[in-house]
C-alpha cells in the first residue's frame, strides 16, 4: 500500500506528534508499505528520503501560546503538489484539528483519508470556537483514530462523531537493552524519575517529599532525576543533608534516556493527572524497570491494574515512600514486576500498533479493484 | 486708617475671587480631560470590536484555506470574549489578534488568492481584506489618541493644586491601554 503521512509540526523540534509519525512511518515500512511523510522542516538539515519538506513553519499565537504552524496558500500549494506527485492509495493525517498542514491536506485531498487525533484537553477553547471552520474540512476524513481515551473524549466533545482507540506505540527495541550510567544504580539502590522538572503535573514534588523521608531512613539510597527544566531549582527543594545523593541530569537524549531506565532499581512515575497515555511509563516498561506509579486512570490501565507495576495513591508522598521501601527490600518482587512489564509493553510495541493502523486503512479503502490514487482537488469549504 | 483697611480688604477679596476663578477653571479643564478620555475609550472600544467582527467575517470567507481560518477565528473569538475585563486580559487578547493577523495576512499568496476568488465567484474576498486592514489601522489610531488623552489627564492630575483641593473628585485615574497594534502590511 502506498501511504502519505502528514505531520503538522516542525520535524526537527522534539515533540510527541513528530515522534509518533516518525515511528509509525518506520513501522509501516517494516511491514512492507510504501510511505512518504509531508512535514514542515527547518531548512539546512538533510531529512531521510521518505520525509518531504513543506517549507518552514511560522510562529503564530494559537490556543494560548505561540505555536509554529504551516498555513497559508503557499503551504496549501505544496500539499497539493505532494499529493499529485505521490499517487497515494490513502492519506493519513495527524492532528488535523490544528491549523497546520494536516488540515490543509484534508482541504485539498479527494480520496480516502484517515486521521489520528493526539490532543487531550478538555478545556481546549480553540477547538470549540473554530469547530465550524474545521467541520467542512474534517468531514472528508473516513476513519478517525484517537491515541487515548482522553483524546477521544476531546474529539467527541468538540467535533462530534466517534473514533477508534489505538494508543501510541513504543519503540520497545530502542529501550530493551542499554548500559546503565556510570556508577549507577550502586550498592545503596537508586530511584529514578524522568519528565519535565518545572511542570507540577509530572509530580516531581511528591517524589522529592517522599525522598526526604526515605533518604533519612536509608543512608545509601540515591535519586536520579532527568528531564528538561531548571536543575538548580530542583536541588534547592532537596533538604541540604540529602543533596549529595540526588543527581539531576537535566535534558537527556534518546540514548541516555534508555540508559536512565536501566540505571535505577525502582522507576517512579508520580504524575498528578492530565496524562493521556504515559509514554515515559511505557518506555520504562520496555526497559524492564520495576515501576512505582501513581494510580491515575491512564497509568492503572497501562500497568494492568498493578500487575505490571506497583501503584500508589496519587499525590501522597507517604504512600509513595511506603511503596518504594517495600520494592527496594524485595528483589524477588522487583524481578517479577520487571518481567511483567516487559510482557505487558508488547501490546504497545510499534509493530503491534502499526498492524492495528493498517487494519483501519483496509477498512477505509473501498473493496474490489484498486481505485485511483488520492487526488488533489481545488479545495472547497 | 479707615481707607487702609478698606483697601486691604478690597485686595484680599479680589485675590480670593481671582483664586477661585482660577481653581474653577482648573477643575473645568480637568473635567474636560476626563470627558476626552471617556470619548477616546469609547472610540477605541468601538474600533476593537469592529476589528474582531471584520476578522470573524474574513475567517468565514469560503475562499480562505481552513488553517488560516481557524487561526483567525480563534484569535478574534478570544479578543471578543476578553472585552470588558479590566485585568489586562483584553490587552493581551487584542495583541494576540494583531500578531495573528500579521502572521496570516502577510503569508505570500494570501491577498492574491482572496482577490481571485472575488473575481470569479460571488465572493468579495478583496473587500473583506481591505476592511480588516482598515479596521486594524483604525485600532492603531484610536489607541494612540486614547493614550494621548490618558497621558494629559494623568499629568494634570499629578499637580499639587489638583491633589490638595481634590479637584479630580472621585473620578478614577485612567490607565494606558498597552497593546501590540501594528496593522498587517499587505504586499502590493
Amino acid at each position: 500500500m502506498r501511504v502519505g503521512l502528514v505531520c503538522p509540526y516542525t520535524w526537527e523540534v522534539p515533540g510527541g506528534v513528530q515522534q509518533h509519525v516518525g515511528d509509525l512511518a518506520e513501522a509501516l515500512m517494516d511491514l512492507g508499505h510504501d510511505v512518504s511523510v509531508l512535514t514542515p522542516c527547518d531548512s539546512g538539515t538533510e531529512p531521510p528520503p521518505h520525509i518531504v519538506s513543506a517549507g518552514r513553519a511560522v510562529p503564530v499565537p494559537y490556543n494560548g501560546s505561540v505555536a509554529r504552524l504551516a498555513f497559508g496558500f503557499r503551504a496549501a500549494g505544496r500539499v497539493r503538489r505532494w499529493i499529485r506527485e505521490g499517487g497515494f492509495d490513502l492519506l493519513h493525517v495527524h492532528e488535523p484539528a490544528a491549523p497546520s498542514l494536516s488540515l490543509l491536506a484534508c482541504w485539498v485531498a479527494e480520496g480516502p483519508i484517515v486521521a489520528t487525533f493526539h490532543t487531550a484537553n478538555p478545556r481546549s477553547r480553540a477547538m470549540a470556537v473554530s469547530a465550524a471552520a474545521l467541520r467542512t474540512a474534517l468531514e472528508k476524513i473516513s476513519g478517525r483514530i484517537a491515541v487515548s481515551e482522553a483524546a477521544r473524549k476531546t474529539l467527541v466533545e468538540h467535533l462530534g462523531g466517534d473514533a477508534v482507540l489505538i494508543p501510541n506505540g513504543v519503540a520497545v527495541r530502542r529501550y530493551a537493552e542499554a548500559e546503565p550510567l556510570e556508577g549507577w544504580p550502586g550498592e545503596g539502590k537508586a530511584i529514578g524519575f524522568l519528565g519535565r522538572l518545572d511542570e507540577p503535573r509530572k509530580g516531581l514534588g511528591v517524589l522529592l517529599d517522599a525522598f526526604a523521608a526515605l533518604g533519612r531512613e536509608r543512608a545509601e539510597l540515591r535519586l536520579l532525576i532527568a528531564g528538561p527544566g531548571d536543575t538548580a531549582e530542583v536541588n534547592a527543594r532537596v533538604p541540604p543533608g540529602l543533596r549529595d545523593r540526588v543527581t539531576v541530569l537535566g535534558r537527556v537524549d534518546d540514548a541516555d534516556k534508555a540508559r536512565v531506565y536501566h540505571s535505577v532499581d525502582v522507576f517512579c512515575a508520580p504524575n498528578l493527572g492530565g496524562e493521556s497515555f504515559g509514554i515515559v511509563l511505557a518506555e520504562a516498561m520496555a526497559a524492564g524497570a520495576p515501576i512505582l506509579a501513581s494510580d491515575i486512570p491512564a497509568f492503572r490501565h497501562v500497568l494492568r491494574n498493578g500487575a505490571a507495576g506497583e501503584l500508589f495513591h496519587v499525590g501522597d508522598p507517604a504512600a509513595l515512600a511506603r511503596g518504594a521501601a517495600a520494592l527496594l527490600d524485595s528483589p524477588r518482587r522487583r524481578a517479577e514486576l520487571s518481567d511483567a512489564a516487559r510482557g505487558a509493553v508488547r501490546a504497545y510495541d510499534w509493530a503491534t500498533v502499526a498492524a492495528d493502523v493498517v487494519r483501519v486503512y483496509e477498512t477505509v479503502l473501498p473493496m474490489g479493484p484498486a481505485p485511483g490514487p488520492v487526488a488533489a482537488g481545488s479545495g472547497s469549504r | 486708617m479707615m481707607s487702609d483697611l478698606v483697601s486691604t480688604t478690597a485686595t484680599v477679596v479680589t485675590l480670593v475671587i481671582m483664586l477661585s476663578f482660577y481653581v474653577s477653571w482648573r477643575a473645568g479643564r480637568l473635567d474636560r480631560l476626563h470627558t476626552r478620555v471617556e470619548t477616546a475609550y469609547a472610540a477605541l472600544d468601538a474600533a476593537l470590536v469592529r476589528r474582531s467582527a471584520a476578522v470573524l467575517e474574513l475567517a468565514s470567507a469560503p475562499e480562505l484555506e481552513p488553517a488560516s481560518a481557524v487561526l483567525l477565528a480563534d484569535a478574534a473569538g478570544q479578543a471578543r470574549r476578553a472585552g470588558g475585563q479590566g485585568d489586562g486580559s483584553r490587552e493581551l487578547a487584542e495583541s494576540t489578534l494583531s500578531r495573528t493577523l500579521r502572521a496570516v495576512m502577510e503569508e505570500p499568496g494570501f491577498r492574491a488568492a482572496l482577490a481571485d476568488a472575488g473575481r470569479t465567484g460571488p465572493g468579495k474576498g478583496d473587500d473583506l481584506v481591505e476592511e480588516v486592514v482598515a479596521a486594524a489601522k483604525r485600532v492603531h489610531l484610536a489607541r494612540r489618541f486614547y493614550n494621548d488623552a490618558v497621558a494629559s489627564t494623568r499629568e494634570a492630575r499629578a499637580s499639587r493644586l489638583v491633589r490638595t483641593l481634590l479637584l479630580a473628585g472621585r473620578a478614577p485615574l485612567p490607565d494606558f491601554f498597552e497593546m501590540d497594534d501594528e496593522p498587517p502590511r499587505l504586499p502590493r
